[in-house]
């Protein structure tokens, strides 16, 4: 429904994403087979600095060359597809556990990003992206003179 | 006379030995894909954050052990502004049944997937078995 919005988490607790996060939860407790797709995919961890944001994403097992990146303004998407393996014939399953199928995910940041200058890194299955802000708009350190 | 009343059901198998570890850092167990084929048995796993030298397999008597270790990411001058996973490192382990070849046990990482190969052993490996008409 919403798109996580960084900036209103951790500070203030957002009623409805608390909802909505508890929601999850229950379906996650109440649900077994399903359990994977009530939550939103890839889960993601979003670090910040002076200079901008570095999201970070666990997809194990991509092909990085299908996967999806995309910056328009503040918003970030990911799109990609975890490939199901097709078994041989005469080949069955003991268990299956890991998801797979089509997924996106978008997510607003705080500031507007130089997609000029995105970088994103794909290694031992989890994906990392250096998103800059634009120089423009990064805050001014503004000096006190003593008189 | 009344005999004690037996529990006839069977028990779900218990861990044998529950251990601690040393070190602090969460456990994860990690989501595995298992499939046989003619000969293997292929079990996947998803291990984001793990390398070749990050993972260990052991087998034990019957106890295959898969176990993986996460180096946290740490990014200079960025902290922590929103978070909905957090890293630690994995472990999982499978009883295994004779008809695997011991000997033969081949495993590879790729973009955090660990895919191990048990082979069956050769006395095991299905026979097709033809029947004759009369």
């Amino acid at each position: 429904m919403f798109g996580p919005g960084i900036w209103r988490l951790g500070r203030i607790v957002d009623p409805m994403t608390e909802v909505q996060r508890l929601q999850r939860e229950m379906n996650r407790l109440f649900s077994g087979a399903t359990e994977i797709y009530t939550h939103d995919f890839p889960a993601v961890n979003v670090w910040r600095g002076e200079n901008g944001a570095i999201v970070t994403a666990e997809l194990p097992g991509i092909d990085a060359e299908k996967l999806d990146i995309s910056v328009v303004g503040d918003s970030l998407t990911l799109s990609g597809n975890r490939e199901f393996e097709n078994l041989k014939e005469g080949e069955s399953y003991h268990r299956q556990e890991r998801a797979y199928g089509r997924f996106a995910r978008t997510l607003q940041l705080p500031f507007r990003v130089d997609a000029a200058k995105v970088e994103a890194k794909y290694e031992k299955g989890v994906l990392q992206i250096t998103l800059p802000r634009v120089e423009a708009e990064k805050p001014k350190k503004i000096s006190i003179k003593v008189e | 006379m009344l005999t004690a009343k037996k529990d006839l059901t069977k028990q779900p198998a218990q861990a044998q030995v529950e251990t601690e570890r040393t070190r602090t850092a969460k456990v994860y167990v990690p989501r595995v894909d298992i499939y046989e084929t003619k000969d293997s048995i292929v079990l996947v796993a998803n291990m984001p954050g793990v390398d070749e030298k990050s993972v260990d397999i052991t087998l034990e008597k019957d106890v295959l052990t898969i176990s993986g270790s996460v180096e946290p990411l740490n990014f200079n001058g960025y902290s922590v502004a929103y978070a909905e996973y957090d890293t630690g490192d994995y472990q999982r382990a499978f009883t295994i049944s004779n008809e695997v070849d011991r000997n033969r046990i081949e495993a590879k990482v790729k973009n955090g997937v660990l895919r191990v190969i048990l082979h069956k052993a050769e006395q095991v490996k299905a026979r097709k078995i033809a029947i004759k008409a009369e």
